[in-house]
């Protein structure tokens, strides 16, 4: 039997302070008072005080809340019945559902022994050119999406939720606006995609504390079913929501902060649950799409820099567009050797020659006499954007590739290409 | 009687603890919940409280809780069978672990990072009665395609005369196979295992010699304009996505040395995963032996304990200086070595040391040197020459060289192979910057080649800054050629196809050829007539170049390619 504690010695941030010699690290306690009842967790033990991270927040908290420890971390169903369910920060349903009375697993699990994963060897099919054919997702791949807050990063993560050929879909919403929130709800479920997929949703309403849950809880998840055998996409948004909160969070616990207020252990924290992305050797995968809107357009903001370097790639949503440049799947060469021969050489030869594009139109921007080369450029750069890039382009992977052999012969000679002779042979259409 | 503390707190990977009897810095302490030990390494003691960071999670652990100290420091276990093997930061072997204990990494559990019933084939090779010290070999067994060592133990100060040495014979790495005595009579046992605290140094050679001759990486861009040296130290600092890692893969597979020491610190599962993963199965092409016989992979990657990140620098270089003496050259690979000065900056914070700059901590720099220079060139007691060769990645936040790890790291290395994000995202690779990076260290072609290239590959720089000023047509013809061979070289030499077998790895040779021609081709006076007639012919030198980096070194297709190219070259010659 726990104890049960009913002075709080201190009530700042969302972090209390209880006379507690028996509490243990990380532990999980409840709090109850008259105004409401919310999960806790140990986060500090000193001398004979235990501190604990309030979930709901201490708003109304008094100091005769009673706290009673449970001698447990925090766990999270992780069964089928949560498909086609959402849940919030803190592991509540969100959608009126009843609550699943399960045992659970611990979130936060210890990391998988590399020798147990294998190497990434199967695509994700999507359906986006951009992705498919120029930045290709491969199971257990982690990847964010860098976007300006406006872009349409969440239509995106729709249409992945909807097209990505995978067994189950996990979705995390961290400072979500509400209705942001039902249009994912509504369109996954007009589609009929409801069915595959469980959501942890917090939105911007709720506690701070319960933002910094959601990776955890959907990772955990995500983790059961593809030990289970099954191919997971987690998709999480917005990852910057995250680690503002976890901002919040350590300044108030009164850490040193190293870069533009963040914690030290930044690069760790988010580590910890992208590296949860992982192809088993003998069961399922987990693969993690992320939102990270960049303040500002910065890529070099902590929060967008930090996710870089964890990250196999990543993602720019700018203009609308999935952008060829910066835009880098690390993975893609794992897979895309055995799609089709000219996938490879292909993709490489036309961000080249769309770079080249980019170029001719600063020239001309600058008000530069255009050669004929240019104009071959223009050409083929407008014809990219319109046939390939444009986010409504919903074409499998072989005919997006095709789509682009048609695109360079009516804009190029074989030769301007840089294209292998062999390669020209098979593959330049005939008559443009 | 074992020395025990008591837990007083616990935040994050740091525990503080009193204690009663002597306790040593850097001491090992283990954290007890229950029946779990969880590794610690004491690293402050203020007056009866000592901190330790925890290099487990320290979820459960309580106030009260027991801390047994070891007296001993952090340490490895040296000896026959570390070839091949891939152990985490602390040294467990990671297959074995997986065989008990499933897909995750369990906290609390130590495996012996030598396998203890393995019996080794000895060969003495010592006399009894001979006079010898530290570091001086006894005999050997056969490991993978080297003798290895069995040494006198780095920690025996002063000179020891051998008493006794096992006959040729068949010894697990715990069985006694020779006996010591010093001059004041003191007698040492000795095996083929050793424990040796990993940071320390180990100093058992004769003397440091001056690193000058190339190690040959057979990236091009490398060898033959920025080389690095045996027994030297190098950096490679980029933004992320610029290809560190694709690069130190490439160097890890097709540089020409004995060992290959690959620390993954701090980075992607993952990418070990590609390493541990390939390396059985591709062939050493000097040995014909699989890559993973002359390789060790020590890895903590970014979702394992952060304090235990540090251990793994320093485990991954004691092994690096372990086969260096053995008169090998060892190549050690370090990525990243910002994430480890993060775990450092982590820990720092957690004791609330005075921040420095960006909050890492004050003893950054000299921290950041004294681990590169552990690398060096050697002169072992018997003569013979042993090497560790680093080369540390460097992530700098925000991609800005100014950062101080950054700047830690360029003032001890003497090759900076930076990194470019306007490159990479040319997807010009390998992405090394050809106009700020540099090397102090002799490479494999002639100093006025390289003179010849960098002025050239400057030039074009300058032409290409100007031209977007004043237009292509406000360029001059002369000019304007310039900057397309300097295009020309970088395409068709500078960059290379990490995944074409051939194209991805150019031995000495090869490079010393290629380069020459290119050179002397670029040095040849060209006579064309318009811009257009000039880029046309460059793009066609460049395809022709690209196919013959494609074909087999000296192959009947290699010449041919070679005798296109100087066709192409005459019709265009000032003098055609």
């Amino acid at each position: 039997m726990h104890k049960t504690y009913t002075r709080l010695e201190r009530i700042a941030g969302s972090v209390v302070a209880v006379s507690a010699g028996d509490a243990t690290y990380r532990e999980l306690a409840q709090i109850t008072w008259p105004g409401g009842t919310s999960l806790a967790q140990v986060v500090r033990l000193e001398g004979g005080r235990a501190f604990l991270q309030v979930f709901a927040g201490v708003r109304g908290l008094p100091t005769d809340a009673r706290v009673r420890f449970l001698g447990r971390p925090m766990r999270v169903p992780a069964s089928d019945a949560m498909l086609g369910r959402v849940f919030d920060g803190a592991g509540r349903p969100r959608d009126n559902g009843p609550v699943l009375d399960e045992e659970g697993v611990d979130i936060a699990g210890p990391s998988v022994n590399p020798a147990r994963r294998v190497i990434p060897r199967t695509m994700v099919r999507t359906g986006i050119p951009m992705i498919d054919v120029f930045n290709t997702l491969v199971e257990s791949q982690k990847l964010p999406i860098f976007s300006i807050p406006g872009e349409p990063y969440l239509e995106l993560l729709a249409r992945l939720a909807l097209q990505a050929e995978v067994d189950r879909i996990v979705l995390g919403g961290m400072g979500l606006k509400h209705d942001d929130y039902l249009y994912f709800r509504d369109t996954l479920e007009s589609a009929g995609a409801l069915a595959r997929t469980v959501a942890f949703i917090h939105t911007a309403a709720d506690p701070t504390v319960e933002c910094l849950l959601v990776p955890d809880l959907a990772l955990a998840v995500a983790e059961r079913f593809a030990l289970r055998g099954q191919r997971v996409l987690v998709l999480l948004s917005d990852m910057t929501n995250y680690a503002d909160a976890l901002k919040e969070v350590a300044i108030t616990m009164e850490q040193i902060p190293s870069n533009r207020g963040y914690p030290g252990d930044l690069y760790s924290q988010l580590a910890a649950r992208y590296e949860k992305a992982v192809d088993f050797d003998d069961a399922g995968s987990i693969t993690i799409l992320a939102v990270t809107t960049m303040p500002g357009d910065d890529v070099t903001h902590p929060v967008p820099d930090n996710t870089g370097y964890i990250t196999e790639g990543q993602l720019y949503l700018r203009g609308g567009r999935i952008e060829p440049f910066g835009s880098l799947s690390r993975l893609k060469q794992l897979v895309n050797g055995t799609t089709r021969d000219d996938h490879r050489p292909l993709m490489n030869t036309m961000i080249q020659l769309y770079a080249a594009f980019r170029e001719t139109l600063e020239k001309r921007a600058m008000g530069f006499r255009m050669s004929d080369w240019d104009g071959q450029l223009l050409r083929y750069g407008e014809g990219f954007e319109a046939r390939l890039m444009d986010l409504e382009v919903d074409l499998p992977l072989e005919r997006a590739l095709d789509e682009g052999w048609q695109l360079l012969a009516a804009c190029f000679e074989p030769a301007q290409t840089g294209l292998a002779t062999a390669l020209i042979e098979r593959h330049w259409p005939a008559s443009p | 009687m074992p020395n025990i503390g008591r837990i007083v707190a616990v935040s994050g990977s740091l525990i503080t603890v009193t204690f009663k009897r002597p306790v040593v810095q850097n001491e090992v302490g283990y954290a007890m919940i229950d029946d779990l030990m969880l590794k610690a390494e004491l690293i402050r003691v203020r007056g009866e409280y000592a901190d330790l960071q925890v290099f487990e999670d320290t979820s459960g652990l309580f106030v009260g809780g027991q801390v047994e100290f070891t007296g001993e420091m952090l340490s490895v276990e040296l000896g026959p069978g570390l070839l091949g093997q891939v152990v985490d930061g602390l040294q467990n072997p990671l297959f074995e672990l997986a065989e008990t204990s499933g897909y995750f990494l369990p906290r609390g559990r130590y495996l012996d990072p030598l396998d203890r019933e393995r019996r080794w084939p000895f060969t003495p090779s010592a006399q009894v009665g001979d006079a010898l010290q530290a570091g001086e070999a006894l005999g050997s067994v056969p490991e993978g395609q080297f003798q290895h060592r069995v040494m006198v133990p780095f920690g025996l100060p002063g000179a020891w005369t051998l008493r006794e040495l096992a006959a040729a014979g068949e010894y697990t790495v715990s069985d006694v196979v020779a006996r010591l005595e010093n001059e004041r009579g003191e007698q040492r046992q000795v095996t083929m295992l050793q424990r040796w605290p990993v940071k320390v140094p180990i100093r058992a050679y004769r003397e440091r010699l001056r690193p000058q001759e190339p190690l040959v990486t057979k990236v091009r861009i490398v060898d033959t304009l920025f080389p690095v040296a045996r027994g030297g130290t190098s950096c490679i600092p980029g933004p992320f996505g610029a290809g560190k890692t694709v690069l130190q893969q490439l160097m890890s597979r097709h540089a020409e040395v004995d060992v290959v020491v690959v620390a993954a610190c701090g980075e992607r599962a993952g990418e070990v995963v590609e390493t541990l993963r390939e390396f059985p199965e591709l062939t050493d092409p000097r040995t014909g032996r699989s890559l993973m016989e002359r390789t060790v992979i020590v890895c903590n990657t970014s979702s394992m304990p952060v304090a235990a990140r540090e251990a793994s620098v320093y485990t991954a270089v004691t092994l690096a200086e372990y086969y260096r003496q053995m008169g090998l050259d060892v190549l050690l690979l370090a990525d990243s070595t910002s994430r480890w000065a993060q775990a450092l900056r982590e820990v720092s914070g957690r004791l609330e040391e005075i921040p420095g700059e960006e909050a890492f901590p004050a003893y950054l720099e000299s921290v950041v040197a004294a681990f590169y220079e552990r690398g060096g060139l050697v002169r072992l007691h018997d003569g013979t020459h042993g090497s560790v060769t680093i080369a540390g990645t460097v992530s700098p936040a925000g991609g800005n060289l100014e950062e101080p790890v950054t700047q830690a790291t360029l003032k001890v290395v003497g090759a900076f192979h930076g990194l470019s994000r306007a490159r990479s995202d040319a997807r010009r690779y390998p992405a090394i910057d050809p106009l700020d990076s540099w090397s102090h260290y002799p490479g494999v072609v002639s100093k006025a080649d390289i003179a010849f290239a960098r002025s050239l590959l400057h030039d074009g720089h300058e032409v290409d800054q100007m031209m977007k000023v004043v237009g292509e047509e406000g360029t001059g013809i002369e000019d304007f050629v310039r900057y397309l061979q300097a295009e020309y070289l970088d395409a068709a030499y500078l960059q290379q196809d990490a995944f074409d077998p051939v194209d991805g790895a150019t031995g000495a040779e090869r490079q010393t050829e290629v380069f020459g021609e290119l050179v002397q081709m670029l040095r040849t006076p060209v006579a064309l007539v318009d811009k257009d007639a000039a880029r046309r012919f460059y793009q066609h030198l460049t395809q022709v170049t690209k196919e013959w980096n494609r074909c087999a070194w000296d192959s009947p297709e290699y010449q041919a390619a070679r005798e296109r190219l100087r066709g192409l070259q005459s019709e265009v010659g000032a003098d055609a």
